[in-house]
């Protein structure tokens, strides 16, 4: 696989606090990751780092293959950090005319991309007038402008209403499927789950897991059942071989698959043991419950 | 070169403020014409400025360049604010994102600075030559084009005061502290200097100070009033001999280079050190 991006051993000090320690993980092309963690976990440090906009004090990083300096890789990528900075007057145009002179492409992009996220009728009017989602918006146009190997958008949702978070997310998921690699920083779990293949979970600037969701999240799921006779459907469930742990809570029966089973087959034994269910569904362990147990154990 | 040049002309064009200031600049630079339309026309008393030999060749250019770093204010203005705002609207930080080196960050504003020092010397060489060929007493090649040393010290001092601005502008970070600030610094030179003439021997205060960043500046272009000969002729009237150096020295001008690499390289110092 060809990489993106590579981190060896970054370390970030801010007087005695230590925003990240000793962080390596790297970025392959055509995958989308998130980097999860709460808030002032170093998220945002490490990526101020790999953008040329906050020194390192340990550790090293390279963008592709390592040969070119980082202000000249940056041309090759595009990133938004926390809130979206243009001239504010300046209009949309002429904004994204001076991001094309910085990152050396030609300007004939910068129609297409303004259309891309909506902006086009108002490309004349100055940034100052702008809603927050369209500043943010227009930072995605200016990330976008030079095709980027990758897109680096930390926090794109932070702030918005309902409709501008929609909006950023639609064209999150319109540029993922273009097969463009994207690094997602977020706190949002239910967000990265929506979009992301992999993911890196930061705390207190430690790496605690980094890898695909879908193996973070590799159980076999778990059901959650009731019926008349509880009791009776607690007891068989416990003699079941498929099932690890169980727990009862407002009439309902949470119980956790330690081996493969499906939810007919389920229902069909069931049936078979007099038991009549009056619930039942089998559900995956979504990333916020995984994120909540990697991140409990390292508490103190 | 030209794309870092053309990266800051987009930034600084676009803004209304700067413009109008950049604008208003050249235009006053221009307006020097104007001293020559100075006339008192009281009954006896004709005074016509133009004809009392300022405009005579080579003094004009002494006189003329002298005049217009008056004016530098209104630049400096423009630059402390390029540099500030960018902090201020955080547009550092996604320049640098953008692509942008540190180094090439400095260096945009650097070639700025000198280009607006190149084209100041432009405008008043032509003011100066079109005034001094209309009224001068001397229009022998050989002369017209002699002390054009005054020239260079002027855009040297342009360039020196302008790397200062910019260098305050990053080190202060907003645009009205900083030109506070160039008040101030103002203010403490004359202090200092006051503090070591009076402490010191007239000498040794001299030598001292010449190494002040403004002052040094001052020094590159002396006062020419005391040089015009109807000045020279009511001193020697009332006893004074008035015997001054006018000229410009090699070591002046070396004094000013080295603060101005001095200004540039602090603010790229500074820039690096900084987290954005």
């Amino acid at each position: 696989m060809e990489k993106i991006l590579t981190i060896n051993n970054l370390t970030k000090k801010f007087g005695h606090v230590t925003a990240v320690k000793d962080l390596s993980f790297s970025i392959e092309k055509g995958n989308v990751y998130g980097i999860l963690g709460p808030n002032g976990s170093g998220k945002s440090t490490t990526l101020g780092i790999v953008l040329n906009v906050v020194n390192r004090t340990a550790g090293d990083f390279h963008w592709f293959d390592g040969n070119t300096t980082t202000h000249d890789a940056l041309k090759k990528v595009g990133a938004i950090i926390e809130r979206p900075n243009f001239y504010p007057y300046m209009t949309a145009v002429q904004n994204l005319s001076l991001v094309c002179k910085i990152k050396d492409v030609p300007r004939e992009k910068i129609e297409e991309k303004l259309e891309l996220v909506g902006l086009l009728e108002r490309k004349n009017s100055t940034f100052r007038t702008y809603s927050l989602g369209m500043k943010q918006r227009l930072a995605i146009a200016s990330a976008l402008l030079n095709d980027p190997e990758i897109l680096i958008l930390d926090e794109p949702t932070n702030g918005l209403d309902p409709q501008g978070i929609h909006q950023i997310r639609q064209i999150i998921k319109k540029i993922a499927a273009n097969g463009t690699t994207i690094l997602l920083a977020s706190h949002l779990l239910d967000e990265v789950e929506k979009v992301c293949s992999h993911v890196v979970i930061l705390r207190k600037g430690r790496k605690l897991y980094s890898g695909r969701v879908d193996e973070m999240i590799a159980s076999h799921g778990f059901f959650e059942v009731s019926a008349g006779d509880n009791e009776k459907l607690e007891a068989f469930l416990q003699q079941h071989k498929a099932f690890g742990k169980i727990s009862q809570e407002n009439g309902i029966i949470t119980a956790f698959l330690s081996e493969p089973l499906d939810a007919s087959e389920l229902n069909r034994l069931l049936f078979e043991q007099g038991i009549a269910l009056s619930h039942l569904s089998k559900r995956k362990e979504s990333l916020e419950d995984m994120f909540l147990e990697v991140t409990k154990d390292q508490s103190n | 070169m030209l794309r870092l040049l053309q990266i800051e002309f987009i930034k600084l064009w676009n803004n209304k403020a700067s413009r109008f200031l950049i604008v208003s600049y050249f235009v006053l630079l221009t307006f020097i014409a104007l001293i020559a339309a100075i006339k008192f026309d009281i009954g006896p008393v004709k005074f016509h400025l133009a004809e009392q030999g300022i405009f005579n060749f080579p003094y004009i250019w002494h006189f003329n360049s002298f005049i217009a770093a008056w004016f530098k204010l209104f630049l400096a203005i423009v630059i402390v604010s390029m540099v500030a705002n960018e902090y201020s609207n955080k547009t550092l930080k996604q320049n640098l994102i953008d692509g942008l080196s540190k180094k090439e960050f400095v260096l945009s504003k650097f070639i700025t600075v000198v280009v607006f020092a190149g084209i100041s010397v432009l405008f008043l060489f032509i003011v100066s030559l079109i005034l001094g060929l209309v009224y001068s007493d001397y229009n022998e090649i050989g002369i017209i084009f002699s002390d054009l040393e005054y020239l260079f010290a002027f855009f040297i001092k342009l360039v020196g005061f302008f790397s200062f601005c910019l260098f305050l502008g990053m080190l202060v970070r907003r645009s009205a502290f900083a030109l506070g600030f160039l008040i101030i610094w103002q203010v403490i030179e004359g202090i200092a200097t006051g503090l070591l003439y009076w402490k010191t021997s007239n000498s040794f205060a001299e030598t001292v100070t010449s190494f002040f960043p403004l002052n040094s500046m001052a020094n590159l272009i002396k006062e020419p009033f005391t040089r015009l000969s109807a000045v020279k002729s009511v001193a020697n009237q009332i006893g004074e001999e008035l015997t001054k150096d006018y000229a410009v020295h090699w070591y002046e001008i070396l004094i000013v280079c080295a603060w101005t690499f001095l200004f540039i390289y602090l603010s790229y110092a500074l820039l690096k050190k900084r987290d954005l």
